[in-house]
């Protein structure tokens, strides 16, 4: 590092460290000399292995955050929370149905829900927990699986609500519902997998088994995307995602890669 | 079997607990009955309403063990009715609150079983778990 | 002309016949009930200790997000979300600082100054619409039937936010006359079913609906017509006459009837034989409709 970083000063479980500006909470934590073993797996945002609770100076407030997403401050206080202790009932997705209370029925502790939003303002992903919940309390499970859409179960919404519910398995199953139930399955997909199957692709697919990891991560990266049809894809899972009334725009990621 | 009473001497601890939840003043009470002349469930009750303030009133023992307050469905026919205004629904939340508080949620809470919870429908689990929890 | 519509959990978990019916019957009176774009649990139960302000928030924010919504007025058809709503306007209008305690628990998103309204489908039917266009609106007058109003609780009571004379109300009745039918009227209209005690006091849901259920048989009754789903929920499956049980219908769903729209439209299932001798056979051919919870 030929210009050194400023130097600020955070407490990790209470102990002052100065640590440079610029790194994230977990580059933090090990700059401070800590090995994690547990409360870091993707380093990407995506894993949601590394909930952490944080406060600020000058707030009264408890602030969320991913440890490898966000960076330290000066003056932060923080700790890191890798799990939240969950227990659900084994459900067997052939067995049960989407039906109205299905979720409230495998998660009868959503009735405990007082929409005190504490879950949306907790949820580093910015999802709306709190509507989630309520869509799941009154059976709405195919909204409940679309907001919920972007969980990483990181588990802070279950760790701060005051009706101890236990937001990310809510979500969890109703997607798992939505997905093998509610959505419709598209034929090009089945046309497809069937071909797969009697051996169509099979030069195709054993050619891909040669290449290195390199030839295929380009290949990765070059890949494009379909031209979505004029009228909507009636067999598309997200196909409500990118309406006015949800918060979380899929559509720049589609642009950025196609 | 005798109980004693003493009044007013000492300070009488569920009695400010439950005016300071409730928000009535469990003075105001003549015992004229009504309330439990008008309760629906007052045959399920093991101190009719007006006896469990009176009860309060006078520091007895065990009022916290009764099971009036948790049969109350607070369908606001005694709070109604009441010729001294006093809202008695809100008399039976605060000893369920007062017993939540300090001994966590009622039983019934736990008990169901998944099926039994298929069947009910939201509003009844919405009532009871907020009834049942503090 | 548009309402704001707040459904409810219940409605649209266990009661969707209800919410069926009252559009239907409210588009055939010109009238149209548009749904909350967002909206959250009322809580169902207001909340009764001095303190326990966590347990308003649930209603506040619907208010809240109903001015977000750019709405003043909402209407719902459940009585306990009606009840609710209404006694949590009433904390947002007489204690402010318990709005403003609200307000900064939520890190100030939560805000709420009581000035939208909560009413009850009722209160459209009868101070808006008024029971003489209702009977205007009637094709199939319900003449052979012997309607028994259940009213419950949380439509009435307490007083300052019930929407009738708590000890004799007359809504359903006067609605229930104004579609033709005989009304059969009874002490035990305005008892407590049970409600939430279904959960885990069976035996007193089931004593109270047998004392009800027995009286509006006694009194001649063939049908229990109320508007609460938790009433309608425990009349219909704690009846302990499996076979012979008294159907219970919400009002809505009456209405239709008597306005002349299909059954299926109203959530009334395929035929029984209860309403072939209540409704005119001739005009009402491949009739009718009974619907018990149980079946469904």
């Amino acid at each position: 590092m030929s210009e050194q970083a400023p130097l600020i000063t955070m407490q990790l479980m209470g102990k002052n460290y100065r640590v440079p500006a610029g790194l994230t909470l977990m580059a933090a934590i090990e700059y401070a000399g800590y090995k994690l073993v547990r409360g870091a797996g993707c380093r990407g945002g995506f894993c949601g292995s590394c909930p952490t609770l944080y406060r600020r100076e000058g707030n009264h407030r408890i602030f969320t955050a991913l440890a490898c997403q966000t960076l330290v401050e000066d003056g932060m206080c923080l700790v890191q929370m890798p799990f939240v202790p969950l227990i659900t009932r084994p459900y067997d997705l052939y067995t049960i149905t989407p039906q109205a209370n299905t979720l409230l029925q495998h998660f009868p502790e959503i009735a405990g829900c007082v929409a005190c939003n504490t879950c949306t303002r907790s949820c580093p992903q910015g999802l709306p927990v709190m509507d989630y919940i309520q869509a799941s309390l009154r059976g709405d499970i195919e909204r409940a699986a679309l907001l919920s859409f972007d969980c990483i179960s990181c588990g802070i919404c279950s760790s701060r609500c005051p009706a101890d519910i236990k937001h990310y398995a809510v979500g969890l199953l109703a997607r798992r519902l939505y997905g093998k139930y509610i959505t419709r399955n598209a034929p090009d997909l089945a046309e497809r997998v069937a071909a797969i199957e009697t051996g169509d692709f099979s030069a195709e697919l054993d050619a891909l088994m040669t290449l290195s990891a390199a030839e295929l991560r380009s290949r990765y990266e070059q890949r494009t995307f379909e031209v979505a049809a004029e009228q909507e894809d009636p067999y598309s899972a997200t196909r409500s995602y990118n309406s006015a009334m949800d918060p979380v725009d899929y559509q720049d990621e589609l642009e950025v890669s196609g | 079997m005798t109980t004693s009473i003493r009044i007013g001497n000492g300070r009488n601890e569920l009695l400010q607990k439950v005016e300071a939840l409730s928000g009535q003043h469990l003075a105001n009470c003549y015992q004229c009955g009504t309330c439990a002349a008008g309760c629906p469930f007052h045959q399920a009750m093991d101190l009719l309403p007006d006896a469990l303030i009176q009860h309060v009133r006078l520091g007895l023992p065990g009022i916290l063990e009764r099971q009036t307050f948790w049969i109350c469905a607070g369908c606001d026919t005694c709070s109604d009715r009441c010729p001294r205004g006093l809202d008695i629904a809100r008399i039976m939340e605060a000893l369920r609150q007062i017993c939540l508080r300090e001994g966590g949620d009622h039983p019934a809470l736990t008990q169901l079983e998944r099926a039994d919870l298929g069947a009910l429908p939201p509003i009844a689990l919405v009532a009871s778990m907020r009834r049942n929890s503090g | 002309m548009s309402i704001a519509y707040y459904p409810g959990c219940t409605i649209k978990v266990s009661a969707p016949e209800h919410e069926l019916a009252a559009l239907a019957v409210m588009r055939a009176l010109g009238l149209d009930l548009h749904e909350m774009r967002e909206w959250n649990c009322c809580g169902v139960v207001h909340s009764l200790a001095t303190d326990n302000l966590i347990r308003h928030m649930a209603p506040v924010r619907v208010f809240a997000r109903l001015q977000q919504q750019g709405e003043r007025e909402v209407v719902t058809l459940c009585d306990m979300c009606f009840n609710t709503l209404a006694r949590a306007n009433q904390v947002a209008r007489r204690q402010p600082e318990q709005m403003d305690a609200i307000k900064a628990t939520s890190g100030d998103e939560l805000n709420y100054d009581g000035s939208a309204e909560v009413l009850h489908l009722l209160q459209i039917l009868r101070d808006r619409v008024g029971m003489a266009a209702i009977k205007a609106r009637v094709r199939q007058p319900l003449h052979n039937l012997r309607v028994y109003p259940y009213y419950g609780c949380k439509l009435l009571r307490p007083t300052e936010v019930g929407l009738d004379d708590p000890e004799a109300p007359t809504v359903l009745g006067d609605l229930m006359a104004a579609l033709g039918a005989t009304v059969v009227e009874g002490n035990l209209q305005t008892r407590c079913c049970g409600a939430y005690h279904v959960v885990n006091r069976e035996n007193l849901v089931a004593e109270r609906v047998a004392a009800t259920t027995a009286q509006a048989r006694a009194n001649g009754a063939n049908v229990i017509v109320l508007s609460c789903p938790l009433c309608h929920f425990n009349l219909a499956t704690r009846q302990s006459t499996p076979g012979n049980a008294l159907p219970v219908l919400y009002y809505t769903q009456l209405m239709g009837l008597a306005f002349g729209l299909p059954p299926a439209t109203l959530g009334l299932p395929d035929a029984t034989a209860l309403f072939e001798e209540a409704l005119p056979t001739a005009q009402h051919a491949q009739a009718v409709p009974m619907c018990t919870k149980g079946e469904r």
